[in-house]
């Protein structure tokens, strides 16, 4: 049996020990978004935020993309990315429509549409 | 000694947090979710709990992946929230019970559940905001005991294990010597998921199917291995776990007073559901 427990779900990635492994920089960096004060030091130099991190290339390149699934694909977890995507202003339809390719209000109304 | 009077499962979602402080509980997109709360206001007016314990996942407010309780239990006289990140008003603290805490510590470890035990914890939106919708003037009238369930990092705990987990906090809540009326909750949930391609994903058959399992046959769910789980309910729909625990809790007869069932809040199906804990025999201890 594989430990990989995310074979399965169509897009879906379970955030298991692999994931938790490769992920753990750029969580731990958006764990430091819960301060307004790193908030403002990522916003004023991000290179170097990034690095005081030490995030991998792949992490660095996903976070510079602010493609939500680039940084799933690079471990990070959604609850951490949320606290980044939330210093641009965007909440979780805005990252809900980006992943799926929609536009927010697509996005929204097939929330809406789930309710029918 | 202590009663356990019932239990309050509740949707935790943060942009409800902004909501109240927005006062949009009669927009028309809030008020079929905030009207579902008539009903819990007068039953916790009538009933009057003075201690809650409650089931709940943290979001990387106190807990971060590097160490990661799978159960953790909450043993301060003080908890304090503070900024998440997300935009949402820190909130006031909640008071604790720690002599009650410790009782609840002594009780699960005997019954081999080795949890976490925590004098110093941080609460996040998934306790502060049930509390703001269980009491909306802010008196909040209980002291609390979190008890947090690890929903966040798979391996995650089974359906199996939270209702037997529960079950041991129900024993525990009844074996303390003081006079005490204790109010159960679980948050969370239900079906969500915001993460991947298949963010946006909502089950309205399989949450219904939860909520009246839940009552009558909380067993019956104990079926679904994690991953199973996820692909029903969605990637953070497995914050069921807590509503597993606080049904486990419930020691007595159970019967359900309310249900409140909407979507979309934010991206996620919320549900209210109020359960009376009366006397008689209940489902028995495994």
């Amino acid at each position: 049996m594989s430990d990989d427990m995310s074979d399965d779900i169509p897009g879906t990635t379970l955030f298991d020990g692999e994931q938790a492994q490769k992920g753990l920089a750029l969580n731990r960096m958006c764990f430091s978004f819960n301060s307004a004060a790193n908030r403002a030091a990522f916003l004023k130099d991000e290179d170097a935020y990034c690095q005081k991190y030490g995030l991998t290339d792949a992490q660095r390149a996903a976070v510079k993309s602010r493609q939500v699934l680039q940084m799933i694909k690079a471990g990070g977890n959604v609850y951490y990315l949320a606290k980044l995507a939330g210093i641009f202003g965007l909440n979780v339809q805005d990252i809900g429509a980006q992943q799926t390719g929609m536009t927010v209000e697509a996005f929204k109304r097939k929330l809406v549409e789930a309710g029918r | 000694m202590a009663r356990i009077i019932g239990g309050i499962g509740t949707t935790h979602v943060p942009s409800i947090g902004k909501a109240i402080a927005e006062k949009k509980h009669a927009d028309p997109y809030w008020k079929p979710f905030f009207s579902g709360f008539g009903y819990v206001h007068g039953w916790l007016a009538r009933e009057r709990p003075d201690t809650m314990v409650i089931f709940y996942n943290d979001h990387g407010l106190n807990f971060f992946l590097d160490k990661l309780p799978t159960f953790a239990v909450g043993a301060a006289p003080e908890y304090r929230n503070e900024d998440e990140g997300w935009g949402i008003p820190v909130s006031r603290a909640v008071a604790g019970d720690p002599d009650f805490s410790w009782h609840l510590i002594n009780g699960l470890v005997a019954d081999e559940f080795d949890v976490t035990m925590c004098q110093e914890m941080l609460v996040d939106h998934a306790v502060t905001i049930p509390m703001a919708l269980m009491w909306p003037d802010e008196s909040w009238p209980v002291k609390v005991v979190p008890i947090e369930i690890n929903t966040v990092q798979h391996p995650l705990p089974s359906l199996n294990r939270c209702l037997a987990l529960g079950r041991s906090v129900g024993r525990a809540i009844e074996s303390y010597q003081r006079d005490l009326k204790v109010l159960v909750v679980g948050t969370g949930g239900l079906s969500h998921q915001l993460d991947g391609e298949r963010a946006g994903f909502i089950n309205r058959e399989f949450d219904e199917l939860c909520m009246d399992r839940l009552i009558d046959q909380p067993e019956a769910l104990t079926r679904y291995a994690i991953p199973e789980f996820v692909e029903l309910a969605g990637a953070q729909g497995v914050e069921f776990l807590n509503w597993m625990a606080m049904r486990g809790a419930l020691t007595g007869s159970v019967r359900q007073l309310h249900r409140n069932y909407h979507i979309p809040i934010s991206n996620t199906a919320a549900a209210t559901v109020v359960m009376e804990n009366g006397p008689g025999a209940g489902l028995r201890a495994a």
